[in-house]
């Protein structure tokens, strides 16, 4: 450890450190993560098909990120494993979002204190519950500072725009198409005073965490799909439309019939053998 | 450096290239590994789980089992589920010590889950069956004891859009299988009876009509597999894997399937031909 040369004050220290962070922050394109009727969406302007900003953490629970790719990558790898642990040695639904957001939140604020240079990140975990009201969003900064926010974050370069814009026109309860529309229309802006640029499906990365999908919520959109739903006059309103086939994919389907056993009911939950999840059996609809 | 600050996600979770969950185990936590616990110093009776079948047929491949573990003379449980879904596009069957198979199934999906969240791609057939070899490599001390652990595992690979088969012994040796495969107490009546039930080209409603019927023989000869349990309207887990993923037959399906079996044997309890 190297002796400080002069005295720096711990308030000089902090701000400088704080701005180091928010320069390299406000360098990336914006991400906006909002709430719609079925679930929580992810909209980040993001051209690469392979470097995502968003991401699936478990079942319940997404990541975005902006910043410095190799921290946050860093992070979200941390958070998969966090969680998978958690699962693996408690149940499934023991991971949290609040507990992945407590986690990050003291990685963040050691990194921020204790290490030469603070992480440009600023990253959003965010959990569907079965209903609007349990949805959780989570805003975490550079610092390791949490803010717990309703409806609707926007991180990066423009954020403060896109918080007013969305402030002002986001609705509980909007369709999807409604919800994405809005973001890219705020992505579109140009923090600078530049002209609007033209998002288009190729230019976004967009994913949902869709609470009527069977266990594994989070789900991307793209192509096609995702074109359909950015276009005015398309009659695609949600991404759940097109996916007709085959319910549900993941272990378990048969639900058991207790009443012609004549044993004793027995939900197929409290059998840790099967490893089936009631909201499973029950068809996805969620505690 | 400072892997001891309360709450900080440590350098096992930040450490860069792994994408494998049970060697991150290894590394953070290796008391939850089922091949780092110490060995039992004398056999171990314990439940063992029983026959699982598996074939192709046209676009893909069904896995079934039967119901039934048993502890010595004993039936331990009656409504065990031993095929799983591994993830989306492969199933896998369990025989032996019940246990430490399921904890291994537990660990096999976990793993494959978390290579494709952290590599934002599936595993290869082929890689996911080398991964479960490795993983029964690892249980080799309990299977001297004699808690051996001798799982099927079958998927749909996408490339090649056909169902593949793979079998295991207890050094983790992997074999790819045609047609068809079973494992198991009852194993040996499955196999003979599938040998003559399997023909190629069949659909997804006859494969698992054969499955059933070849389960139906095992538990006729093998005092360790079970039956279809009609007081209890126990059936067998039957899963189907095909282009669009893993399904479940659902539970009446399987029953009007087995009582299609059953009204056969009437009057030919040996299923002649």
């Amino acid at each position: 450890m190297s002796q400080m040369p002069f005295y720096v004050s711990p308030e000089q220290l902090m701000k400088d450190r704080a701005d180091f962070a928010r320069k390299g922050i406000a360098r990336g394109r914006s991400v906006v993560v909002l709430g719609y009727d079925h679930g929580i969406a992810f909209v980040a302007e993001n051209p690469s098909r392979a470097l995502h900003k968003v991401s699936e953490i478990y079942d319940r629970i997404g990541f975005a990120a902006v910043g410095k790719y190799n921290e946050f990558e860093n992070l979200r790898v941390a958070g998969i494993r966090y969680a998978d642990l958690r699962g693996y040695s408690y149940d499934r639904s023991d991971v949290t979002a609040r507990g992945l957001a407590n986690a990050y939140a003291q990685t963040l604020g050691t990194v921020f204190t204790q290490e030469s240079k603070p992480y440009e990140v600023e990253i959003v975990v965010a959990e569907v519950g079965s209903a609007e009201q349990q949805d959780q969003i989570y805003r975490l900064t550079y610092d390791g500072s949490v803010t717990d926010v309703y409806g609707f974050v926007a991180m990066g370069g423009g954020a403060d725009g896109i918080e007013a814009g969305l402030k002002e026109r986001w609705t509980p309860g909007m369709p999807l198409a409604d919800a994405l529309a809005l973001a890219v229309d705020l992505l579109a802006v140009d923090p600078a005073g530049g002209e609007r640029r033209a998002l288009g499906p190729t230019s976004l990365e967009v994913a949902v965490l869709d609470r009527n999908r069977p266990r594994r919520k989070f789900r991307r959109i793209a192509g096609d799909l995702l074109a359909a739903l950015l276009s005015p006059g398309d009659p695609t309103r949600d991404a759940l439309q097109e996916e007709t086939h085959g319910g549900r994919r993941d272990a378990g389907d048969g639900a058991t019939h207790p009443e012609a056993t004549g044993e004793s009911p027995r939900h197929t939950a409290t059998n840790p053998q099967t490893q089936r999840h009631p909201e499973e059996t029950r068809g996805g609809d969620g505690d | 450096m400072t892997a001891s600050e309360p709450g900080r996600l440590g350098p096992a979770y930040t450490a860069p290239g792994s994408s494998s969950f049970s060697e991150f185990l290894g590394a953070h936590a290796p008391d939850l590994l089922p091949s780092r616990r110490s060995l039992p110093p004398h056999p171990v009776d314990a439940p063992h789980g029983t026959t699982i079948v598996t074939l192709t047929y046209a676009d893909g491949l069904v896995m079934a089992g039967d119901r039934r573990a048993t502890m010595g003379n004993l039936i331990a449980n009656r409504d065990m589920e031993k095929v799983f879904a591994a993830d989306e596009f492969s199933v896998l069957g369990i025989a032996g010590t019940a246990g430490l198979a399921i904890e291994l199934v537990k660990l096999f999906q976990v793993e494959l889950e978390h290579y494709e969240k952290i590599e934002g791609t599936l595993m290869s057939l082929e890689g996911k069956a080398n991964r479960l070899a490795t993983m029964i490599r690892g249980n080799l001390g309990m299977a001297m004891q004699g808690l051996s652990v001798v799982p099927v595992f079958g998927g749909f690979d996408l490339d090649t859009a056909i169902g593949r088969i793979f079998s295991y012994d207890v050094t983790g040796g992997c074999y790819e299988e045609h047609d068809h495969h079973c494992i198991g107490s009852g194993s040996l009546f499955a196999r003979g009876s599938l040998k003559k039930l399997w023909r190629p080209g069949l659909d997804a409603g006859a494969a698992t009509a054969v499955a059933i019927e070849a389960l139906y023989d095992a538990a006729d000869d093998d005092s360790a597999t079970g039956g279809p349990d009609i007081t209890r309207r126990i059936w067998p887990t039957v899963a189907v894997v095909d282009s669009e993923g893993v399904r479940f037959t659902d539970d009446d399906a399987i029953a009007g399937i087995v009582e299609g079996v059953l009204a056969g044997r009437r009057g030919n309890p040996g299923g002649a031909r």
